[in-house]
């Protein structure tokens, strides 16, 4: 039920089919144990914050997109833009904003 | 692959696995064993070094995403300090877990006191540092990391045991390095040592437990305390080494823990640069660089100080590359697989040992021929840690 309140809250930045479905397989698989290792592998956070939709509620989208392609400046959060294209980036705020992670 | 026995099925199987070690009535040693983590599915192996094979898996131990261990000074128990806050001893000998405590709810390591009576674990939720009882895993004491005038908690990093019943540990966000003299356990003596360097990330211990070397993320330096006269406080070394220039991302920070130690000089990871930072360790002074292949994650010492091997963060986490010390020069790069994350040497060191998580292998190589000499099916491996190390300072 939470997740079906997300997905009508939030409208996403990217559709899904703007991601071929095994670049999304490759995307969770960073997700999980790439941004993991700073956010931890389950993404109740590290020595990074926690991303689980409650966490990030009160964070805009546009501000995650930026965040994931640009990084922040006077954190570790380092930018992911040559790793990763606008549309992926976005395709990963719908997931991180829907729990979508979480198999 | 992973195996697919259902939680039961593995039970079992484990507990077979036991009956083995211990029906095998002669008496054995454990400074051949070890343990390596499977991340995801939460267990880890008991292996051993002399015929390289897994004995047994020890299941349940919470969520071991981020996990590390010490050992009991007789080699028998490992102490596992899981992501999820949960300690866990585990009795290598008879390959199961002897008792488990949900001390916290998110942790990133630990230690053991030099003479093997308590356990401390540094934890992110809530910050601070927890101390438990060896034995019995009671808690014995509880030191909140608080820091500024708004009293606040940080995360605590780089925990580590130092000689004359001493922790020692760095607050992430406070930039503090804290000392803990556990002489009279029930009243732990602190020292806080302030304006450490911005965000310390994870430390060291020297291996003959004098220094304390902090990595700072928010800025180009370390910080060192001298642990036989930390009356002369905390100095900042190698200050600037990036001299100004654009920092390179870092996709995953450095461990330190791995101390690397040979010779006259320590070889740390730089941060956001892909080097190898050489120190004199007589004038703390930088002795040299080495460019490396990428972002540098572990940077350990062959345990006769004549290798230094290297494994990198994301994108490059599928190579290792060895340096020779007497020639400061990179003399091999091997390609493991992807997403190398941890190495552990044979305590002579003429093996080691690598996690290779995405191929779900741990590969053992020969450190004088690089040979590949075997190669052991494990589920998502992260840490190894080998029993060996109950007799190290600081590991």
């Amino acid at each position: 039920m939470r997740l079906m309140l997300f997905l009508s809250v939030f409208i996403p930045l990217a559709g899904l089919a703007d991601v071929a479905p095994q670049r999304q397989a490759e995307l969770l698989h960073l997700l999980k144990h790439d941004c993991g290792s700073c956010h931890g592998m389950t993404l109740k956070g590290g020595l990074g914050v926690a991303l689980t939709p409650e966490a990030l509620a009160q964070r805009p989208a546009e501000f995650l997109l930026t965040t994931i392609l640009d990084g922040r400046s006077g954190t570790p959060m380092p930018p992911w833009r040559s790793v990763l294209t606008r549309e992926e980036a976005a395709w990963l705020v719908d997931v991180l904003r829907t729990g979508g992670f979480d198999e | 692959m992973s195996d697919r026995f259902s939680a039961p099925l593995r039970f079992l199987a484990v507990t077979a696995f036991a009956a083995t070690l211990s029906a095998c009535a002669a008496p054995r040693g454990t400074g051949d064993l070890g343990i390596v983590v499977e991340r995801v599915a939460g267990d880890v192996l008991v292996v051993e070094t002399t015929g390289r094979t897994q004995l047994a898996r020890v299941v349940g131990l919470g969520d071991l995403s981020h996990a590390s261990a010490v050992y009991s000074r007789d080699g028998r128990y490992a102490y596992v300090f899981g992501r999820d806050g949960g300690l866990t001893k585990v009795d290598l000998l008879g390959a199961r877990v002897v008792k488990r405590v949900q001390q916290a709810g998110n942790s990133i390591g630990g230690a053991i006191s030099q003479d093997g009576r308590f356990v401390a674990v540094a934890n992110y939720e809530p910050g601070g540092v927890r101390i438990f009882d060896a034995a019995t895993l009671e808690q014995v004491a509880d030191i909140p990391a608080v820091y500024g005038l708004e009293n606040r908690r940080a995360k605590v990093v780089g925990l580590e045991d130092a000689p004359g019943q001493r922790f020692v540990f760095s607050l992430y966000e406070a930039g503090e390095i804290w000392l803990v003299d556990l002489t009279d356990a029930g009243q732990p003596a602190i020292r806080k040592f302030r304006d450490v360097g911005r965000l310390p990330y994870d430390a060291l211990v020297t291996p003959d437990g004098r220094y304390y070397i902090a990595g700072l993320f928010g800025e180009d330096g370390l910080a060192l305390l001298d642990l036989w006269n930390p009356d002369a406080g905390v100095k900042r070394i190698l200050n600037g080494y990036g001299r100004g220039e654009q920092p390179l991302p870092v996709y995953k920070m450095p461990h330190l823990e791995g101390w690397a130690m040979a010779g006259r000089h320590v070889f740390l990871p730089a941060i956001g640069r892909h080097e190898v930072l050489v120190v004199d360790q007589e004038e703390w002074r930088e002795a040299g660089r080495i460019a490396v292949q990428g972002q540098p994650v572990f940077v350990m010492a062959r345990p006769d100080g004549r290798q230094i091997w290297v494994n990198f963060a994301f994108p490059d986490n599928h190579v290792v590359q060895v340096i020779d010390v007497p020639t400061l020069q990179v003399i091999k790069t091997l390609e493991p697989g992807k997403a190398v994350l941890h190495m552990e040497f044979t305590p002579k060191g003429e093996q080691v040992w690598i996690s290779v998580r995405d191929e779900d292998r741990v590969d053992v190589y020969d450190t004088t021929t690089f040979a590949r000499l075997a190669s052991l099916p494990a589920d998502k491996p992260s840490g190894i840690f080998f029993a060996a190390r109950a007799h190290r300072i600081g590991l």
